[in-house]
């Protein structure tokens, strides 16, 4: 813990960093849902509810019955913002874990770190995963705050039109807590054996975009999925998640060698 | 089982090979325990791959390694734990503070937030502690280094190029801070190509080139090997009167050095040398043994290898 206890301490002492993450989480969480549910909410009748009403009744009956509201709007808000918008609690911790992640072990090479780390006692394995954490609780932490923001927006906006405070659905629930940290992980192990691998931090950034993107398409489907139909399937979604992350890290634990942390490795 | 006798460090045929760069070629050389021992070489020559094998850092193509009667390839996480290592130029986390980085070797190494405390004390850095380390100047970040690496109070010290980079004065200092580590029967490894640094806390040294151990022993033993025959320093008021021993018997060589440098077949020959000078008109303002310094014997070294090569 000492490892990602002084990587999360750096991290959170650097603006340049936290700014620009809060930025991003307060853009996806606040500012983008706050307009686009406040908007619809001021509708009534327009072409783009009438839309939402056409398309909730082309859903499966178990989605289209989990549409709560009476009125269309209401019904077009609890869409946008239960369905809509779920997809933004993946992009969002991905993408502040990976820019973290990227950086993580090559960095060490960069800075000249790596040459003390090398030369202690700490492990691999746990140099390995004291950078897994410091890159995933970052994206999480963000993730975790803007979803309560957003929780909080939801709530203040739909929430009159749906007869009350309604939000978190189980789905999301479960997303948040279930299903997001694995799939991050999952990104992580690989971006990391890929932060060891490459000589620089942009190329770690190149590399890391190639893993990232699949992953948040992959997970966009699965949370999108989720949401709309919160029932066990989410949950083994989440188990199978958990296990595959599992492996990954075991298998990025082992695999990373004291020599790429100096300034050369052993093929050069 | 490990003796008092057995050396800190003890390298045997030791091959280092980067791709098609043979960074270490049969390395053999002990580090004995409780003495400064110098790695002396030319950059490019060995040093700093010698160290990231002593800690197990970097894995040893063919040969055997030993420190502390323990094989870093085997033993790695107990070999670091009893080892400190100060890196070329070394590198912290800048927007930490200085008490930070140091916290988290403490942490690291098992050691306590008072052994960081004394640590950074012994190198006189503790006022500094708050600052970031960012806003450190070179010496600060080499005191920083050195607290950091004796944290543990290891029993083996690696320095590699403490000084680099140093102005004299912290140099100096940090040299002296070196020698009293050793005063306190600390094992110590200093890599530097710059001879000065080594002399007078040098108790053995290993001159390196290419990968190999050229020679290896302790400074007086290597001066016998490599300089046998007696240097004695020569001047007078009347200079030119010091010319006539390039002709005398029994001396081999003259060089003017700031003095004149005569090596001599052997000191019996001395009191004659002084008494047919002063014969000869010299008014002598000194004669004087020349004990080599580890430049001196650096360069006879090299050159008595390169003609051994040749």
């Amino acid at each position: 813990m000492a490892m990602a206890g002084a990587d999360l301490r750096r991290l959170f002492k650097s603006k340049d960093y936290w700014i620009p993450l809060m930025l991003m989480a307060g853009l996806f969480f606040v500012v983008i849902p706050f307009f686009s549910l406040s908007m619809i909410g001021s509708l009534e009748n327009t072409q783009f509810v009438d839309q939402v009403t056409q398309i909730v009744g082309q859903l499966p009956d178990s989605v289209s019955r989990a549409v709560a509201g009476e009125t269309p709007t209401a019904r077009a808000s609890y869409v946008v913002a239960v369905f809509l918008l779920a997809p933004i609690a993946i992009i969002v911790p991905l993408t502040i874990s990976a820019a973290v992640g990227s950086n993580a072990i090559v960095g060490e090479r960069e800075r000249g770190t790596g040459e003390f780390l090398a030369h202690s006692p700490l492990k691999t394995s746990e140099i390995y995963l004291g950078k897994l954490i410091a890159s995933l609780v970052p994206g999480y932490l963000a993730t975790f705050v803007g979803f309560s923001l957003y929780a909080v927006i939801v709530n203040l906006t739909v929430g009159p039109s749906l007869g009350g405070w309604f939000f978190p659905t189980r789905g999301w629930l479960i997303l948040i807590v279930w299903v997001i940290p694995p799939f991050i992980a999952i990104a992580l192990s690989l971006i990391l054996r890929l932060s060891a691998r490459v000589r620089s931090a942009a190329a770690a950034q190149q590399a890391s975009s190639l893993v990232t993107l699949p992953i948040i398409i992959v997970s966009y489907a699965v949370a999108a999925g989720v949401v709309a139909s919160p029932g066990a399937s989410g949950l083994w979604i989440g188990a199978v998640a958990w296990v595959v992350a599992g492996l990954l890290i075991a298998r990025g634990a082992s695999t990373l060698k004291r020599d790429r942390l100096l300034g050369v490795a052993s093929e050069t | 089982m490990k003796s008092e006798m057995d050396p800190a460090i003890r390298f045997s045929a030791v091959t280092k090979v980067f791709g098609r760069i043979r960074a270490l070629e049969s390395l053999d050389f002990v580090a004995p325990t409780g003495a400064v021992t110098v790695l002396l070489g030319p950059n490019g020559a060995g040093k700093t791959t010698t160290i990231r094998l002593t800690t197990g850092a970097l894995v040893a193509d063919h040969g055997n390694i030993e420190v502390l009667g323990l094989h870093p390839k085997t033993d790695g996480d107990e070999v670091r734990r009893r080892t400190g290592v100060v890196a070329p130029k070394p590198a912290f986390y800048d927007q930490l503070t200085g008490w930070e980085n140091l916290q988290f070797a403490a942490r690291i190494f098992a050691a306590t937030d008072a052994a960081a405390h004394d640590a950074a004390g012994r190198f006189a850095i503790e006022d500094a502690l708050d600052q970031e380390v960012g806003g450190y100047s070179t010496g600060m970040r080499t005191r920083l280094a050195l607290a950091r690496a004796v944290i543990h109070d290891p029993e083996v010290l690696l320095l590699d190029e403490p000084t680099a980079g140093l102005d004299p004065e912290s140099a100096r200092s940090v040299l002296n801070l070196i020698a009293e580590l050793a005063s306190r029967g600390r094992s110590i490894v200093l890599c530097t190509h710059l001879l000065h640094e080594a002399e007078g806390i040098a108790d053995h040294v290993v001159l390196m080139s290419e990968g190999h151990a050229r020679a290896a022993g302790p400074p007086k033993e290597l001066a016998s090997r490599y300089m046998p025959d007696p240097i004695i320093i020569f001047d007078a008021e009347n200079r030119q009167s010091l010319n006539q021993l390039a002709d005398f018997e029994g001396v081999i060589n003259v060089q003017w050095n700031g003095g004149i440098h005569a090596t001599l077949k052997d000191l019996d020959r001395l009191p004659d040398l002084i008494a047919r000078l002063v014969d000869g008109g010299a008014r002598l303002t000194r004669v004087e043994p020349l004990v080599p310094t580890l430049e001196e014997l650096y360069f006879e070294m090299q050159r008595s290898h390169r003609e051994q090569d040749a």
